[in-house]
Parts: structure tokens; sequence; C-alpha cells
């Protein structure tokens, strides 16, 4: 061998090492398992893109019509799989479009990894073409962001940037990388990020807190779980029912919280909040110890503070230090990851039973029903409801269906009938209430969870803030069921104004186009159904067809969610009718 | 609840943008910060950031743990006034004139411990260390004398605890969950 074919040789391996930033940044992705990327292409971010060309094999990218639908859809994915959510965008207004996702991913804890593309270094602060500051305007909204400027840095930004997100209470991480960065060439090596010096996001549980619960509920004599979404992150579904049917204490959910137990078990209570049932909102004032599992005291749940479980001692079981004492004092912390929290817990609680508390429940569900769910789910008018579908819809599919909702009554009424029967099975925009999730994290949970049926239910009002959408479903045939319960209101702000602005309707009312044409337009299937006598048949044909297929019920259009407690009332002021 | 006046010290790692991503977290409880001073310390790569600000024991305390929220920091603490070594620095600037033509300014001067830091042909600096209070009263004692400028730092601070930043870091390095709570360091 002559000399000048080694040096050929030698030459050729190091140039298979050295790789663009762009492809850097998708062999980072393949190195951290992801197979699915939601997005939308643009000018600083298409060095990117073009190297996903060459990737097609081993990352499907789903190219939504909006990038806010990129995000929710990562939402819907992340909730729905239990992984990390990916989402990439171009810089300007490409990221500044993101940015509702991020904040509503950030108040819902949802394991995100969005990548952004960005203007050239040497432009950075020049208010060049399509920049703007997106590390700045999402400082407050993301668990982590950071800006890489040169193509070294991206495996390791990378790496963090999906430790952060998924690790603790999980969030969103953003990583805006400069149009520079994504054509150098770098030594590709990529190494897991398991450890940042400077976040701790599994805190030591204390021995000592674990004996100061058990200590309260071994005395208890009205002992009421409260549990919510952290249950569900933390994978602490079977460890959750082994201390509540250990101990016998009656169990609610917050909204979020929904699924994580099931809502045939004899010790669910029902829901808590602002619509939520009658007894787990009264119950909360007479408690003598409130046991709160992976939930932030939101002021939905909560109303008024000062009166909440007042008289309660209150156990909180939460991962995140910032929450505890945050908005509820209370008297136990025990700072620490639900599934360690609640194994330890069971351990330490005598085997008990509270038949004549849990009859109180009972009750109340017996009072709740004679005053609000009869008129709602069975009502008198030729109307249908939306209670009633939701409630048709839940005894149809058996409580088995995983249920994404949008924001509105609609949101309300499926969360309270719907009889949720298996985990992870309800997605919902919670914290930040954002309308126009509905639809693209319902597709984002089917590509999470091809296996399950999947039924987004929204709003008139929702549906058409991201109806665009569905062109996804079309273009990817995303065997989504959607629900459309069609008010011709913005239902749940006619609500408010009807009750607390006396009944001036002040910009709800809205002209619809027709919702059946337009889903057909995009070659998805789509039924219309405002006959209660037809609604099982349609409910027949809309699941019973293959891949994705609309329904619209038109329904009543002044009804009204109860129970209610009004905006910042005290929790036992709950109003039935 | 009463507020009190606390010095908050917070350790972070020693990156562009945190500053924003702490101040952030007053802005939103719109919290006014009366003093601020960013620093490194004796570890490499580690900055310190003392703040001054008038909360309620909840408040501070709520603060506090959303600050430790933000990756990058090390950790943060709040100290009321008798827990921790603090000072400020002040400079008063006089033309030159004013200073030869006011015998007294010499004797304040050196009455209320501060020092000459510089004398320029036509101006001069005075600089005095000492607590806010001290070095306003300075202030108030110059203000007859056509004060042209006055500036003072944010306060720095060095809490009374035996621990060393390195230990911590260190400590923070091995162990898995950050177990100091809010008030020790
Ligand atoms: C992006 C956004 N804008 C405004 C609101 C305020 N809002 C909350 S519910 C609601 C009405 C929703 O109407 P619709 O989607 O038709 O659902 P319905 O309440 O009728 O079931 C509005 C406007 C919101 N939550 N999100």
């Amino acid at each position: 061998m002559n000399t000048s074919t080694l040096e050929l040789e030698e030459k050729e391996v190091n140039e298979t090492e050295m790789i663009t930033g762009a492809e850097a940044v998708l062999k980072c992705l393949v190195e951290e398992g992801i197979d699915t990327i939601f997005g939308y292409p643009g000018g600083a971010i298409m060095p990117v893109y073009d190297s996903l060309y060459g990737y097609a094999d081993k990352i499907n990218h789903i190219l939504s019509r909006h990038e806010q639908g990129a995000i929710h859809a990562a939402q819907g994915y992340a909730r729905a799989s239990g992984r990390v959510g990916v989402c990439f965008a171009t810089s300007g207004p490409g990221a500044t479009n993101l940015i509702t996702g991020i904040a509503d991913a950030m108040i819902d804890s949802t394991p995100l990894v969005c990548i952004t593309g960005q203007v050239a270094s040497h432009l950075l602060g020049s208010d060049a073409f399509q920049e703007t500051d997106v590390i700045g305007i999402s400082m407050p909204v993301t668990k982590w962001n950071f800006q890489v400027t040169s193509a070294e840095e991206i495996p390791k930004a990378i790496a963090q940037a999906f430790y952060i997100a998924k690790s603790g209470r999980p969030g969103p991480a953003l990583i805006d990388i400069t149009k520079n960065a994504q054509q150098e060439e770098l030594d590709f090596s990529y190494t897991r990020c398991h450890r940042v010096r400077s976040y701790h996001p599994y805190p030591e549980i204390k021995e000592e807190s674990l004996r100061a619960a058990a200590k309260l509920i071994n005395k208890a004599k009205k002992p009421y779980i409260l549990f919510g979404q952290g249950v569900t992150l933390s994978g602490a579904e079977e460890e959750l029912k082994n201390l509540i049917e250990k101990t016998g204490i009656p169990a609610a959910s917050t909204l979020l919280g929904l699924s994580a137990f099931s809502t045939k078990h004899p010790l669910y209570v029902g829901y808590t909040g602002m619509h939520g049932n009658y007894g787990p909102n009264v119950k909360t004032n007479e408690c003598d110890v409130l046991i709160a599992i992976g939930m932030r005291f939101d002021d939905r749940v909560t109303g008024d503070v000062n009166t909440y479980a007042a008289q309660a001692k209150v156990i909180h079981i939460e991962l995140d230090l910032a929450e505890i004492n945050k908005n509820i004092k209370v008297d136990v912390a025990i700072n620490g990851d639900a599934k360690q929290a609640l194994q330890a817990l069971t351990q330490l609680v005598n085997q008990n039973s509270h038949e004549g508390w849990v009859e109180e429940f009972h009750e109340c569900d017996r009072i709740e029903m004679e005053k609000t769910i009869k008129k709602s789910i069975d009502p008198e008018g030729a109307q249908i409801t939306m209670a009633e579908v939701v409630h048709k819809l839940s005894v149809f599919t058996k409580g088995k269906s995983l249920i994404v909702t949008d924001v509105g009554q609609h949101q309300m009424m499926a969360s309270r009938y719907y009889k949720f029967d298996e985990p992870k099975s309800h997605i919902t925009s919670g914290g930040l209430g954002t309308m126009g999730f509905c639809l693209p994290a319902a597709i984002g949970a089917k590509i999470g969870a091809p296996e399950r049926q999947v039924i987004g239910i929204v709003g008139d009002g929702g549906f058409q803030m991201t109806l665009q959408e569905l062109g996804l479903i079309m273009q990817y045939n995303v065997g989504v069921k959607i629900l459309i319960l069609n008010n011709e209101f913005l239902g749940m702000v006619r609500q408010w104004q009807q009750l607390f602005f006396d009944r001036r309707y002040s910009f709800t009312e809205m002209q619809n186009p027709d919702f059946i044409k337009l889903t057909e337009s995009y070659n998805i299937p789509a039924l219309q159904v405002s006959d209660r006598s037809k609604l099982e048949d349609a409910f027949k044909s809309w699941l019973g067809t293959e891949g994705p297929c609309l329904l619209e019920v038109i329904v009543e259009k002044e009804e009204n969610v109860f129970p209610m407690v009004p905006s910042g009332s005290c929790v036992s002021k709950i109003r039935l009718e | 609840m009463k507020q009190k006046e606390y010095t908050i010290s917070i350790l972070t790692e020693d990156k562009p943008g945190l500053l924003n991503k702490i101040t952030i977290i007053f802005n939103r409880r719109k919290i006014n910060i009366a003093s601020l001073n960013v620093s490194t310390t004796e570890v490499a790569g580690v900055s310190r950031y003392t703040l001054v600000v008038s909360l309620t024991p909840e408040e501070v305390e709520k603060i506090i743990k959303q600050i430790r929220r933000v990756v990058e920091v090390l950790g943060s603490f709040y100290y009321e006034e008798d827990e921790i070594y603090y000072r400020e620095i002040a400079l008063y600037k006089f033309s030159i004139d004013t200073y030869k033509n006011n015998n007294e300014l010499e004797q304040l001067i050196r009455n209320h411990g501060a020092k000459v830091m510089a004398t320029e042909e036509d101006q001069v600096v005075i600089e005095k260390t000492g607590t806010k209070q001290e070095t306003h009263e300075l202030y108030n004692a110059f203000q007859p004398f056509d004060l042209m400028e006055f500036v003072r730092s944010g306060r720095i601070a060095l809490s009374k605890s035996k621990r060393r930043t390195e230990a911590f870091i260190h400590e923070l390095e091995t162990s898995t969950s950050n177990t100091l709570s809010i008030k020790e360091f």
C-alpha cells in the first residue's frame, strides 16, 4: 500500500465522523429513542429539515398545519405514551407560535423538547429577518431553555434537555439553535445525561415525614384522599390503589388526576373542583385528615383558600418543593416521588375501614343525582344535552377509551360523566385552559397510543381554533375519533354571563360553518346527529368506522354545567342547580 | 403578616441569562428588588447573587423555593439582618472648588470613616463603606454642599454559617437530592 492511499483512507474515516450540526440534532434524537417528531419548517431550521430528508427510515416527522398544532400534538403524544414529545419550529413566528403550547405543557407538567431554528449567531440582536428573542420569551414558561450558537454544543444541550424535561416534575425544555450551528461541522459523539449538579429532581423522602403522616392517618376518623396528575406521572396507580384499599379511605380525583384510579372502584367518590362532584367538594370541609397526593391545590380546586379544609390536618405528598405550602398550609409535607412515598406510607398505615364516612359521600351522591345529574343526563327537553352525550358515550365505550378534551362546558361534562376505567385515559388542558388544544392533542395521543381508541371531545368554538389540523389527520390517516358538541355558543362563557352578568350574552354566540362539509373536504368521514333516538346508531357508525371519523352532535344551546363552586368562594357553597 | 427586610443569597452556575431567570420570579409576584449584586465566588464557575427585598416570612419562603426550581441554581437561602455580615459601598462626587472651599467636608469624611478615593484636577470622589443607613447618613450630611453625584452599590453579604461554598457544591455533586433546607448555609 503506498502512502497516498493510506492518507486517503485516514481522511475518509475522519470525514465520516464529522457531521453537520443539523445532522447531529437528528442523531441525538435517535440516541434518545425518539422516532416521532411534530413540526413545521422555515428558513432558520432548513438545515435540520434537509437532514431529516435522509432520516425518513428512523424518524417519523409529522407536518402540522400551524406550529400550535404541532406542539399540542406533541403534548398529546407525550401524555398518551409517557414518552417525551418532540417539536420543531423555525425562528420568529414559528417559535412564537409554539409559546401557548409550551406554557400549557409547563403548567400541566408535560415532558417536551422543542427545537427552534434561530438566525445565524452573527445576526443575533440585530433585528434580523425572523429574529425573535425566543429564549427571553420562553423563559418564564419553560422548565429549561438554552441557546446553541456553535455546532459542538448540540449533543450536550440536547442530552440535558431530555434529562431535564422528563425527570422530576416533567416540563418543556427548549433548545434554540442558530443557523450557523446547524451548518457547521462537529466531531460527533453522544452521551446521555443522567446528572446536572445544580438540579436535584428526586428529593429523598424524610422518614419522619412518613411516620408523622401515618400517625395522622391511623388516628383519623374522617380521612379523605385527593389525588392529582402526580400519580399518573410517577406511574403510581397501583400504589395509590394499595393505600386506598388498605386504609379504606374514600378517594377523589382532581381534573388532571382523572383515570389514575378507576371510577368504578367502591372507594372512588368522584371528582373535585369547580364543576366536580358534590360530595368531594363539601366533604373537603368536613374531613379531619386530608391526604393530597401529586396535586397542587389549584384555585379551581380550592375555591376560597381561607376556608378550604381549614378544619383538617393536611398531608401533602408532592415532588415539587415549591408547591408545598404555596396555596394551602400543610401539617405534614412528604416531599418526594408519589410512587416511592405511597409504597413507604402504605407499609406504615393500619388496615382499616371507614364505612360510615364513605356512606356520607354516597348520601351526597344521591343528592347530586336527584338535583343535578338526572336532569342533565336524562333531560326533559327535546334537545340532546352534552351531559347526555358523554354519559351515553361512556356506557357505549365501557369507560375504556382515551378521552382528549378541549376547554369549556364540554370539557367539564366529559370530566364529570365519562367513567374512566383505565389509567392514562384522560388528556385535557387543565392549568392553562387552552381552547384549541383538543384536536391536535387527540391526534398526537392517537399517534402515541395507536392501540387505544382515542376520542377527542371539543366545542364548536375550540374546534375552530385549530381545525386546520384536520389536514394532518388526512395526510397521515390518523385514526382518531372527533366529537363536536355544537351549541353555537362559547358555552362556558355564556354560562358565566347567564349566572354572573345578568344574561348579557356579549359576543358569545357563533355562526358556524358546515362542520360536516368542512371535514369531508379533508376526505374525513363525518356525520351529524341532532335527534336523541338516533344517537346510539350514530355512535355505532362513528366509532365503527375504520380510521378517522368525526361526529357532530347538535346540543341544547343553553345547557349549564352544575354543580358549580363560584370562582373564589368556599367549596361548601357549591351550587347544585 | 408584616413585611421584613430579607437578604437573599443565590449560588448559581455562571451562565448567561440567569439574571433574567431569577428576576422573572420576583416580577411575576410584583416584588420590588431593593438591591441586587452579582459576583463571582471562590469556586470557579459559580456566581453569587445577593438581593435585598421586603417580604412577609411566608412570601420569602415561597420565593426561595421557586428560585431553587431554576435548573442552574445551585442553592438559594434567605437571612435576617443578624444572620449575615453585610456591607454596601457609596461614592460621592464634588467639584474641586466645593471641596476646597468647605473645610467641614474633610471633617465629615473623617467623622464618618469615609475616605478620598480620587482627586482630579477638577473633581474629588469620596468613598464610604458601611450599612445603607451609614452611607445614607453621610449622604444627608453632604447634601448642603452641592454634591455633584452620588451612587450606592447593592448589598453584599456573607452568612455567619461556618459552611464553605466548595463543600456545599461538593455535596450537590455527590448526592442525588438537595437536602439542605432553605434556612441552612
Ligand atoms: C385560547 C382561549 N381563549 C379564550 C378562552 C376563554 N374560554 C374558556 S371556555 C370558552 C368557551 C368555549 O366554547 P366552546 O369551544 O364552544 O365550548 P363549550 O363551552 O360551548 O363547550 C372560552 C371562550 C380560553 N379558555 N382559551
